[in-house]
């Protein structure tokens, strides 16, 4: 290949797009290394403390877009305190200063601020795209921002982004000659919505896509906008209230029967259920289907509007459809990949709205899943077993019995040997969450059999150290570890520390390290920042002159080019 | 007033001791809103229904569900909502045939008609029969009814389970000749 001259390279390296393909291309030799650096276009960093902004700019001077990750994955559900970490602004400042052209900005789990949004919407003339997933720390000013000055932006996507609505006029930010708009998300905004700005906007911007509303948009609003952009693929209908309006009702239908090209319905956040036959038309069409916040509506309501979806692939469901809605799902959705069940109710030993019977019958009617995130109540080793036997593609199984220690509910013994069949089976497992009674077998399974397991989260599960041990030493394409509540400790933790070295990170809460075997493992492990976050103490720990047998509350370790970050809060000690 | 006081010792209730603090907490939390507000004949009322009915709800666990706190929020209003709303039939009055006293009992506090029927055969001591969807209840003198929105008298049983707690407003357990009209089918 030296014999080509390095723009015919760089042309052939054009077509290569994924992050891993490119990082073994620059890899195979210093001339490679070169050209790839200078000709990437997408930059992913998956964990924003590995590396940072000088360090990135150094090696991409060209990039376009960036992704990048904050927050470990568990913040998402609190066991992260405020003000960890995972600020955005010192990467915006950087990428400013330099000559980047940056169009497009991917955060997930970070914290953004009003200034660096005004910062962003300002430093970059060609920005194109905006996505913003799990974040916080911003408000609809920072929106307004860049409503303003974003002249060719087309994506303005917010994902269950925690922001401070001040109910201004952000949406009227956008001027009169802006019509580029291609996704507008703003679904988990929480106050009013200019609905004038709104529909002025959607009616100037002929190539809107996606169109994701928040509970502020009332159905005949919704009706007017279907009206004005029948070209949309992708519709969050925000809170669907009925009005008792029947008027609105037609003019909604009428507007839906001219959508021919929607492909993807979520939202109905507050939704009535008899409007719900408004969308029935344009089912058939459907390729996914996010009704997982619609509390709302009655599970019998779910299943006619699911018995039109025959196409469909990805569907976002609450437990309330029971499994007898799930039994239709298997019968009329064959192409269906992606399934996911929320719970409906937290406390757990209640209303067994699907239970393992649910989950067999997806298994055994639908040939194309891949993906399955499932709340149930109760689980047997039989039925997992079962699954296993079904669907051995799976690339993603996350099960989570919502009681901790649950066994299997017929047999009382621990769901080793279920959760050892699908690992066993599914050889392509790359992501496993595991949950009810397991013991340090189900960890020799998962060592022995995902070999291709990138992610596997933990909780209340294992008897020793041997389950950690299993896991670490086993699974060699391991990229991400999360344990909770288990009761792995030092031992574990210290058997083979160059192995955090092939990982992203490893989150443990709630086990049986302590203070001292963390102090350890980051005096042999220089590479990694080594991170105690103990809100409670405080300082208190090290004060006292420990021991270090102290329990450690939460440890988030993660491999890093760049050392101890500077950003840390005093709750947060990283050694 | 005094013999409720001591009633705690003695109760029988799920869980392990020593976690009577933070049962009693959620539980008083979620079942008994309005007790507080009450006077005290109906705080003692209500903490004895709350002793025979309520089931003990778990202690809650940090992040656990793994469950985005966007998600909880839609659940947690949703129950909000139907505990909150006044006419809905949340407390309700029940009248016994023969009784000399009225009772009240939060619908909120079961998950279906046969927790709430136990619930009324322990109140009232007195057995309900079995239901059947054509005929009613047989095999006993008591038929449990309820007066809905509209003002009518219907047989507990029929609709599904969270209709029934939104529109009943009154329960009354029929007995005898009265009871035979609803399709009583001794």
């Amino acid at each position: 290949m030296n014999y080509f001259p390095d723009e015919v390279i760089e042309h052939v390296f054009d077509f290569v797009t994924s992050h891993k393909d490119r990082n073994s291309i620059s890899l195979v030799c210093k001339s490679w290394f070169k050209i790839e650096r200078y000709s990437r276009q997408n930059v992913f960093i998956g964990n924003c403390y590995a590396i940072n902004p000088e360090r990135l700019l150094r090696r991409f001077p060209c990039f376009k877009s960036l992704t990048l990750k904050g927050k470990p994955h568990f913040a998402d559900f609190n066991l992260v305190p405020h003000g960890w970490g995972g600020f955005v602004q010192p990467w915006i400042e950087a990428l400013a200063r330099s000559r980047v052209g940056l169009e497009e900005l991917r955060l997930k789990r970070m914290v953004v601020t009003d200034e660096s949004l005004e910062l962003l919407s300002r430093s970059f003339v060609n920005f194109k795209s905006l996505v913003l997933v799990s974040c916080e720390g911003f408000s609809t000013d920072g929106l307004a921002s860049i409503a303003s000055n974003c002249r060719h932006l087309q994506d303005l996507d917010l994902q269950e982004n925690e922001i401070d609505d001040h109910r201004g006029q952000w949406l009227s930010c956008f001027p009169e000659t802006y019509t580029s708009l291609v996704t507008l998300n703003f679904a988990c905004l929480e106050g009013e919505t200019n609905l004038v700005a709104l529909e002025r906007l959607v009616a100037r911007s002929p190539n809107l896509r996606s169109l994701k509303l928040n509970r502020a948009v009332p159905l005949d609003a919704l009706a007017r906008l279907m009206a004005c952009a029948p070209q949309i693929v992708d519709l969050g209908v925000g809170s669907y209230e009925d009005e008792q309006d029947s008027e609105s009702c037609l003019k909604l239908q009428a507007a839906i029967r001219k959508c021919t090209s929607l492909r993807s319905l979520s939202g109905f956040l507050e939704a009535a259920p008899h409007c719900l036959s408004a969308f029935h038309p344009v089912c058939h069409n459907l390729t996914s289907l996010n009704l997982s916040y619609a509390a709302e509506i009655h599970g019998s309501h779910l299943i006619k509007l699911i018995e039109h979806c025959k196409k469909l692939q990805r569907l976002w469901i609450l437990d309330s459809i029971g499994d007898k809605g799930l039994e239709v799902v298997a019968s009329t959705c064959k192409e269906l990949q992606e399934l996911r069940v929320f719970p409906t109710d937290l406390q757990g030993g209640g209303n067994t709205a699907v239970t393992e019977d649910g989950l067999v019958a997806i298994s055994a009617g639908c040939p194309k899943l891949h993906s399955i995130l499932y709340f149930c109540q109760q689980m047997t080793n039989a039925a997992l077993i079962t699954v296993a036997k079904n669907c051995p593609n799976f690339i993603r199984f996350r099960l989570c019995i919502l009681e901790p220690h649950k066994p299997d509910h017929v047999t009382s013994q621990p769901l080793d040997e279920g959760f050892g069949a699908i690992v066993q089976a599914c050889k392509n497992l790359k992501r496993l969450s595991v949950s009810g009674l397991l013991t340090d077998q189900v960890f020799l399974y998962i060592g022995m059999y995902a070999t291709e397991l990138e992610m596997l989260s933990i909780a209340f599960a294992g008897d020793t150290d041997k389950g950690m041990l299993y896991v670490l030493n086993g699974c060699k394409k391991m990229r991400k570890l999360e344990i909770r509540d288990s009761p792995f400790g030092d031992a574990a933790l210290l058997a083979d520390v160059n192995k955090y070295e092939t990982m992203r990170s490893l989150w443990m809460s709630s086990c049986e390290v302590t203070l001292g075997g963390c102090k350890r493992l980051a005096r042999k492990a220089p590479w990694l920042n080594v991170e105690i976050i103990n809100e409670n103490d405080n300082n208190r720990m090290e004060e006292n002159g420990y021991e270090g047998r102290q329990k450690v509350d939460k440890l988030y370790l993660y491999r890093t080019v760049v050392g101890t970050r500077v950003d840390a809060p005093p709750f947060v000690w990283i050694h | 007033m005094d013999e409720f006081v001591n009633l705690k010792e003695t109760e029988l209730r799920l869980g392990l001791p020593g976690t009577d603090n933070v049962s009693e907490e959620i539980e008083r939390v979620s079942c008994n809103k309005r007790a507080l507000q009450g006077d005290t004949e109906n705080e003692t009322e209500s903490s004895m229904m709350k002793m025979e009915t309520c089931p003990p709800r778990k202690a809650q666990i940090v992040g656990w569900p793994p469950v985005r706190s966007s998600r909880k929020n839609i659940i947690q209003t949703k129950k909000n909502e139907s505990d909150s709303e006044g006419g809905r039939g949340v407390y309700v009055k029940v009248s016994m045939d023969g009784a000399p006293y009225l009772r009240k009992i939060d619908l909120s506090c079961y998950k279906g008609y046969k927790e709430l029927l136990k619930a009324l055969e322990i109140m009232f001591n007195f057995s309900v029969g079995e239901y059947f969807e054509r005929e009613g209840y047989k095999g006993s003198d008591f038929v449990p009814t309820y007066e809905d929105k509209d003002g009518d008298w219907m047989l507990i049983g029929d609709v599904p389970w969270e209709m029934f707690v939104c529109t009943c407003k009154r329960l009354r357990i029929m007995k005898g000749s009265e009871a035979k009209g609803l399709g009583c089918g001794v």
